[in-house]
């Protein structure tokens, strides 16, 4: 009963609404998880009740554990308004599952992650409202750009190959699950983005396949720098090469703080700009202040100022948040993609670019 | 295209080719050696000698190339000015290639790939290129060997890139041909087209293949010259010259060897034309001869600072001389942006401020520290200097006005005298285009109130280091409020002050927004957010902070118990004395204190700290983040010291003093002579309160002198290395050099903590003479490892700034020192410092801490002063809301 018959089809689909929609993309999951107020035997599920390691905190695990509860999760913020869904599946790579001992069924959590979230689309898609299932790629637990060892800076705690593997076995599994589309999110060093583009890259030639791509880095203070200390500019050069379907930032600020920095990267980018902001700074007790309307009111001025293509929410955004955000870009017009002259663009921190 | 364009970064890239072991003896050494230190600084060198892109190289014999391309890019990573232009990674091995693609966040050039090995090896390679990211250089090499015609050049180039772009959709922008830069009058006729070759053969590629660039290694074309750099830089800059009109657009050259076309000797210029050009048969020979006369001769360029940044277009020298503190041609550079411009304003508004927008942003990163932006602000003030009577000729033309992000109001409140910090809060601001209206040290209410509407100021910001200028800076909110001035927010700094003290007393006094700036780093965000979009919004947050720190204060007020002074007194030390006669009683003036003997007395730590330069010295130095600005620094403090002391800038004071003195209670009272029947003096002391077990006293600095009925002494100094401080501080201002303005006031600050340091040091060995054989390193001395204490009112072991006017009366302290206590017991001149000598052996340096009002009640009956002068001289350390 699958309203399109393949991907391919839903994405020619949304492409075409997206030429005169702003999309939205669903928020927070970690904030609603904590609200189910699982607890350790929750976590586990029968399945894993002798393992050692606490599961309490892995989230990623629930997709097995508790795959009702987490479509519900996906179902009520479809109920919200969004086109895109997001897979549960964050943390969801080797690399970060290790912490947990449950990195050997990585590739089954991502492909039931996006089982369960395409479940959840399913039943709000039409032919008029294709539903998009994200495969969420988080930054894993490890950066490949800085050293965790104060004295010893060119000591890394993971290689390229290491992380690239991880990532691939986590795509596998977000492809055969039924992703429609690769969302590399919360970037705070670029070089793991570029390994999980390399390891994307893989896949895709070994199932004969291209998935389209969605970036979004992480500005992490009002210095306008990633975590590696790369600018906005320098950051989407370091990306390009993936041809992103759509590239854009996500997490650490909330929208206002968020403003110029995405508009730089409006500024420079040939592909639609997503933003995903955190509701507003962290406050002194960790949440998040910002209500629904003040998200909806920040945003709704982007979609006016012409800079969006895709909006949704990230720490602290709540079902409420994206109804309020989808309702202050309904009826707007989306960005339109400005065309760039052809030229050689490098980075290190900075851009560097030479026609 | 012009000569002058050469370097510019937009029509030639420059790959700094000197982190390349194949070309490089030195990198090599050191990669050999793991001197990954050393390393690092040639790589830096490169980017500060206008590198826009740094080729690394690591392919030698001695080197696992895959472990030091991995270890060197790893570093590099961790090195933002180093990290900030792209990377070139060059190999003939791909495994050393990739390793370094790995390693590699941003976008880089591979160097290189070619159809030597077949097309389906080329192709794998370009794929596996394109997974990771870069972009790619292809040497003009195919299956039959390396390009040597021009012919072959582009047939090669033309092949190559309809593989890459055509059949696997290689971005053709990301390629970038080496189409062979062989040597040239080597002898051997053959060779004599290769550069005629390469830039006919570039013109042919840049023509029919969009989009791709052109690149070469151009030390290459004058190999048989080795030895003769004169020779080679001449044959350079020639190669280029011509091979840059026809479409070369990236090079790895070394930067700082690069000359400028008109500039060679013509004889030379054109001896190297014939050669490069191959214009005639015996070009070779010609410049061989030529050559002679050059032989030997080190290439200027070698010498001496680098200066090929000299050759970028003049907007380029402005942000150059901007970013890195160079006012040596800032006048000649401006005079030419001025008659370049339209207007004079666009050279502020353009290039100037573009320069002080990256210093702005850099210093805001955490990458650029205070030092390095206080230079900078002196390189942009001497521009605008020279610009401001061009402008002020334009506005009486034209009836302009200039604009600014904003005006901002600042003084050092009444009473006090110190202005290091303020002033530096003011460079910054400047540098960030803000207008800084600054009304100096010692400004009443009345003059801040009155200046600011009549300026028209968008904000105050009031700085003070001692503590009653916290009463004053509350008097003037108050002032403030009634004046109507609630639209101005007023900015609090300086040492004394605090978050804290800002919201539960200053803020209380004024409607409009009062608020706390740590530091110097702060106050542009801040000022910017006051001015900013976000106003409101800020303005809210701050006052819902500062609510919370007034009920925070207001709830941890009765945590904080204390013992009743009774209970205090009782748990006074119980100390022995054996009191040492001084060599003298009375006072003893030194009227010209030889600065040199200062000198190794400097304590530089906290130098550094009043620039925010964290850390301690010397290791401050080798700091990785802020070693190299606190060494910038610290030579410029050396060079600065040895002018100031050999063209005696300042001179320096003091005044010492002994006397007859017994404990009293909590007070010391002097007498004029050892019968102690005749008190002359009494000095008044506070006494802790904290709540102690009985191992720990409650201190006052009392109960180091020995109670009445036996003779015992105590000392008082006041020394100051400021006489001439003012007037050197203004001069330096009038010229425009805030910069050494400041680093001269806080060298004389730290002289005068030495001389205080230098002159103890005496008094405890020849004056005092209780220590005659103490043989401590300066390093113990400054450490303060001696027997001994010098505390000085107004310090925590005695709060009471008040206690100077008892001190200065003994000593006769203004006659015979020049210093004067202004209103608030501030010290004028700042770099002054004052204080009493304890000499018992078991004295050592506490606070006081907060007080109760039994102490307060008590303390004002021995001072003879109404409670409410008490409280508000002991405002900070009451334990109680007064």
């Amino acid at each position: 009963m699958a309203i399109f018959n393949s991907r391919k089809e839903r994405f020619i689909a949304i492409e075409e609404l997206a030429k005169t929609k702003i999309l939205v993309l669903d928020g927070a999951m970690g904030s609603l998880i904590q609200g189910l107020g699982f607890n350790e035997d929750d976590f586990r599920g029968e399945r894993f009740k002798d393992v050692k390691i606490s599961q309490k905190g892995n989230n990623d695990l629930l997709v097995i554990t508790q795959p009702d509860a987490i479509q519900k999760l996906h179902e009520n913020y479809f109920a919200a308004g969004i086109d895109i869904v997001e897979t549960n599946t964050f943390g969801a790579q080797r690399v970060s599952q290790a912490d947990y001992g449950m990195e050997d069924i990585s590739y089954e959590m991502n492909r039931e992650a996006a089982k369960i979230a395409r479940l959840a689309a399913d039943k709000y898609e039409t032919r008029e409202s294709p539903k998009l299932v994200a495969g969420s790629i988080g930054p894993t637990t490890k950066l490949l750009s800085l050293s965790p060892k104060v004295d010893d800076p060119a000591f890394r705690d993971i290689d390229f190959d290491t992380m690239m593997a991880a990532f691939k076995e986590q795509i596998r599994g977000l492809i055969d699950g039924g992703s429609d589309v690769l969302l590399i999110e919360t970037i705070t060093d670029t070089l793991n983005a570029k390994a999980a583009i390399y390891a994307a890259e893989e896949i895709f030639d070994e199932i004969g396949e291209q998935l389209p791509i969605m970036i979004s880095g992480t500005i992490t203070d009002m210095s306008g720098r990633t975590l590696s200390g790369q600018t906005v500019e320098a950051f989407y050069n370091s990306v390009r090469h993936a041809n992103p379907w759509s590239i854009g930032l996500n997490c650490a600020l909330g929208p206002k703080q968020m403003r110029a920095f995405l508009a730089d990267l409006a500024r420079v980018a040939e592909t639609k700009i997503s933003c995903h902001p955190n509701a507003g700074l962290p406050n002194a007790f960790g949440g998040y202040d910002e209500t629904p309307q003040d998200m909806c009111d920040v945003i709704s001025h982007w979609a006016l100022d012409g800079m969006v293509n895709i909006v949704g929410g990230c720490c602290g955004t709540t079902p409420d948040h994206i109804k309020h955000i989808a309702h202050g870009v309904e009826g707007k017009k989306p960005r339109q993609i400005p065309q760039h002259e052809t030229a050689l663009r490098l980075s290190g921190l900075e851009p560097f670019v030479h026609a | 295209m012009t000569q002058e364009n050469i370097l510019s970064p937009r029509a030639f890239v420059i790959v700094g080719e000197r982190t390349n072991v194949t070309g490089s003896a030195k990198f090599r050494k050191l990669i050999e050696n793991d001197d990954y230190v050393g390393a690092l600084a040639v790589a830096r060198q490169q980017v500060d000698g206008g590198a826009n892109i740094l080729d690394v190289n690591v392919d030698a014999a001695m080197i696992d190339g895959v472990k030091a391309m991995r270890t060197f890019l790893n570093l590099v990573a961790t090195e933002p000015d180093i990290a900030k232009i792209p990377l070139m990674i060059d190999s003939s091995k791909w495994e050393i290639i990739e390793q370094g693609l790995k390693c590699t966040q941003g976008k880089a050039i591979v160097n290189s790939i070619s159809l030597k090995e077949g097309e389906e090896k080329f192709l794998e390679l370009a794929r596996k290129i394109k997974k990771y990211g870069a972009a790619t250089v292809v040497m003009a090499f195919d299956e039959q060997g390396q390009a040597d015609t021009k012919q072959r050049k582009v047939e090669i180039c033309m092949r190559a890139y309809h593989l890459l772009v055509d059949k696997i959709g290689f971005p053709p922008e990301d390629i970038i041909f080496d189409p062979n830069i062989f040597a040239v009058a080597t002898g051997i006729e053959e060779h004599n087209n290769y550069a005629v070759d390469f830039i006919e053969a570039t013109r042919i590629i840049r023509e029919s293949l969009p989009h791709c660039h052109i690149s070469g290694g151009v030390s290459n074309v004058s190999f048989s010259f080795r030895g003769n750099e004169i020779v080679r830089e001449a044959m350079h800059t020639v190669f280029l010259y011509h091979a840059i009109k026809n479409g070369m657009d990236m090079g790895i050259v070394n930067a700082g060897q690069l000359g400028i076309y008109d500039e060679i000797e013509p004889e030379l210029r054109d001896a190297c034309e014939d050669v490069i050009l191959n214009r005639r048969d015996d070009a070779t020979e010609r410049l061989l001869d030529i050559a002679q006369k050059y032989a030997g001769a080190a290439s200027k360029k070698d010498t001496g600072p680098d200066l090929s940044w000299r050759q970028l277009p003049v907007r380029e020298r402005l942000t150059h001389a901007m970013v890195k503190g160079i006012n040596e041609f800032i006048v000649q550079d401006t005079e030419e942006a001025r008659l370049e411009c339209e207007r004079p304003l666009h050279v502020i508004e353009g290039p100037l401020m573009d320069g002080m927008n990256v210093v702005g942003d850099l210093f805001g990163a955490g990458k650029m520290f205070l030092p390095q932006v206080v230079k900078s602000a002196r390189v942009m003030k001497e521009a605008v200097a020279h610009l401001i009577p061009y402008l002020e000729e334009e506005k009486e033309r034209m009836g302009l006005v200039g604009k600014s992000n904003g005006k901002i109001l600042m003084a050092t409140v009444k009473g006090d005298v110190h202005d290091i910090g303020k002033n530096i809060v003011g460079v910054v601001l400047q540098c960030n285009g803000f207008e800084v209206v600054d009304l100096g040290v010692m400004v009443p209410t009345e003059k801040i109130i009155e200046e600011a509407i009549n300026h028209k100021v968008d904000i105050i910001g009031l700085s003070g280091l001692i503590t009653p200028s916290l009463d004053e800076m509350c008097y003037v909110a108050q002032e403030m409020e009634k004046a109507g001035l609630k639209d101005i927010p007023l900015l609090i700094g300086g040492a004394t002050t605090s978050k804290t003290h800002t919201a539960v007393k200053i803020a209380q006094n004024f409607s409009g927004v009062t608020l706390y700036v740590s530091d110097a780093s702060r106050a542009v965000p801040v000022v910017q957010k006051l001015l900013g979009d976000e106003r409101a919004d800020f303005i809210k947050s701050i006052k819902q902070d500062q609510e919370k720190s007034r009920i925070a204060h207001a709830s941890g007020q009765d945590k904080r118990k204390r013992a009743t002074l009774t209970e205090a007194r009782a748990n006074a030390p119980k100390l022995e004395y054996s009191p040492v006669k001084p060599k003298f009683l009375g006072t003893k003036v030194f009227d010209n204190y030889p600065l040199n003997d200062l000198v190794p007395f400097i304590d530089w730590t906290p130098f550094f700290s009043s620039w925010q330069l964290a850390g301690s010295y010397p290791a401050i130095l080798q700091d990785d983040l802020i070693g190299e600005a606190a060494t910038n620094l610290f030579n410029d403090a050396q060079k600065m010291l040895e002018k100031l002391v050999a063209e005696k800038w300042i001179k320096a004071r003091a005044v010492i003093g002994f006397w007859p003195a017994n404990q009293i209670g909590d007070d010391v009272a002097i007498f004029d002579d050892e019968t102690c029947q005749n008190q002359i003096a009494t000095f008044h002391t506070l006494r802790q309160q904290m709540q102690k077990d009985s191992s720990k006293p409650n201190f006052a600095l009392s109960d180091y002198i020995a109670p009445i009925g036996m003779n015992d002494y105590i000392g008082g100094f006041a020394v100051t290395s400021g006489i001439g401080e003012v007037n050197k501080a203004e001069e330096f201002k009038a010229n425009n050099d805030d910069y050494s303005a400041i680093l001269f006031q806080s060298l004389c600050d730290r002289l005068a903590e030495a001389l205080a340091e230098h002159i103890h040091y005496r008094v405890r060995k020849e004056f005092w003479a209780y220590a005659p054989d103490e043989n401590l390193s300066v390093k113990d001395i400054i450490g303060e490892k001696y027997r001994g204490i010098r505390p000085a009112a107004g310090y925590p072991a005695q709060p009471d700034h008040t206690e100077k006017l008892t001190l200065f009366k003994l000593l006769d302290a203004t006659k015979n020192t020049g210093i004067e206590l202004t209103t608030s017991m501030a010290m004028n001149p700042p770099s002054s410092v004052s204080g009493l000598y304890f000499a018992h052996n078991s004295s050592e340096y506490f606070g006081v801490g907060r007080i109760e009002k039994d102490q307060v009640e008590d303390y004002a009956n021995r001072k003879n002063w109404d409670i409410k002068t008490c409280e508000r001289w002991l405002a900070p350390i009451l334990n109680y809301d007064a």
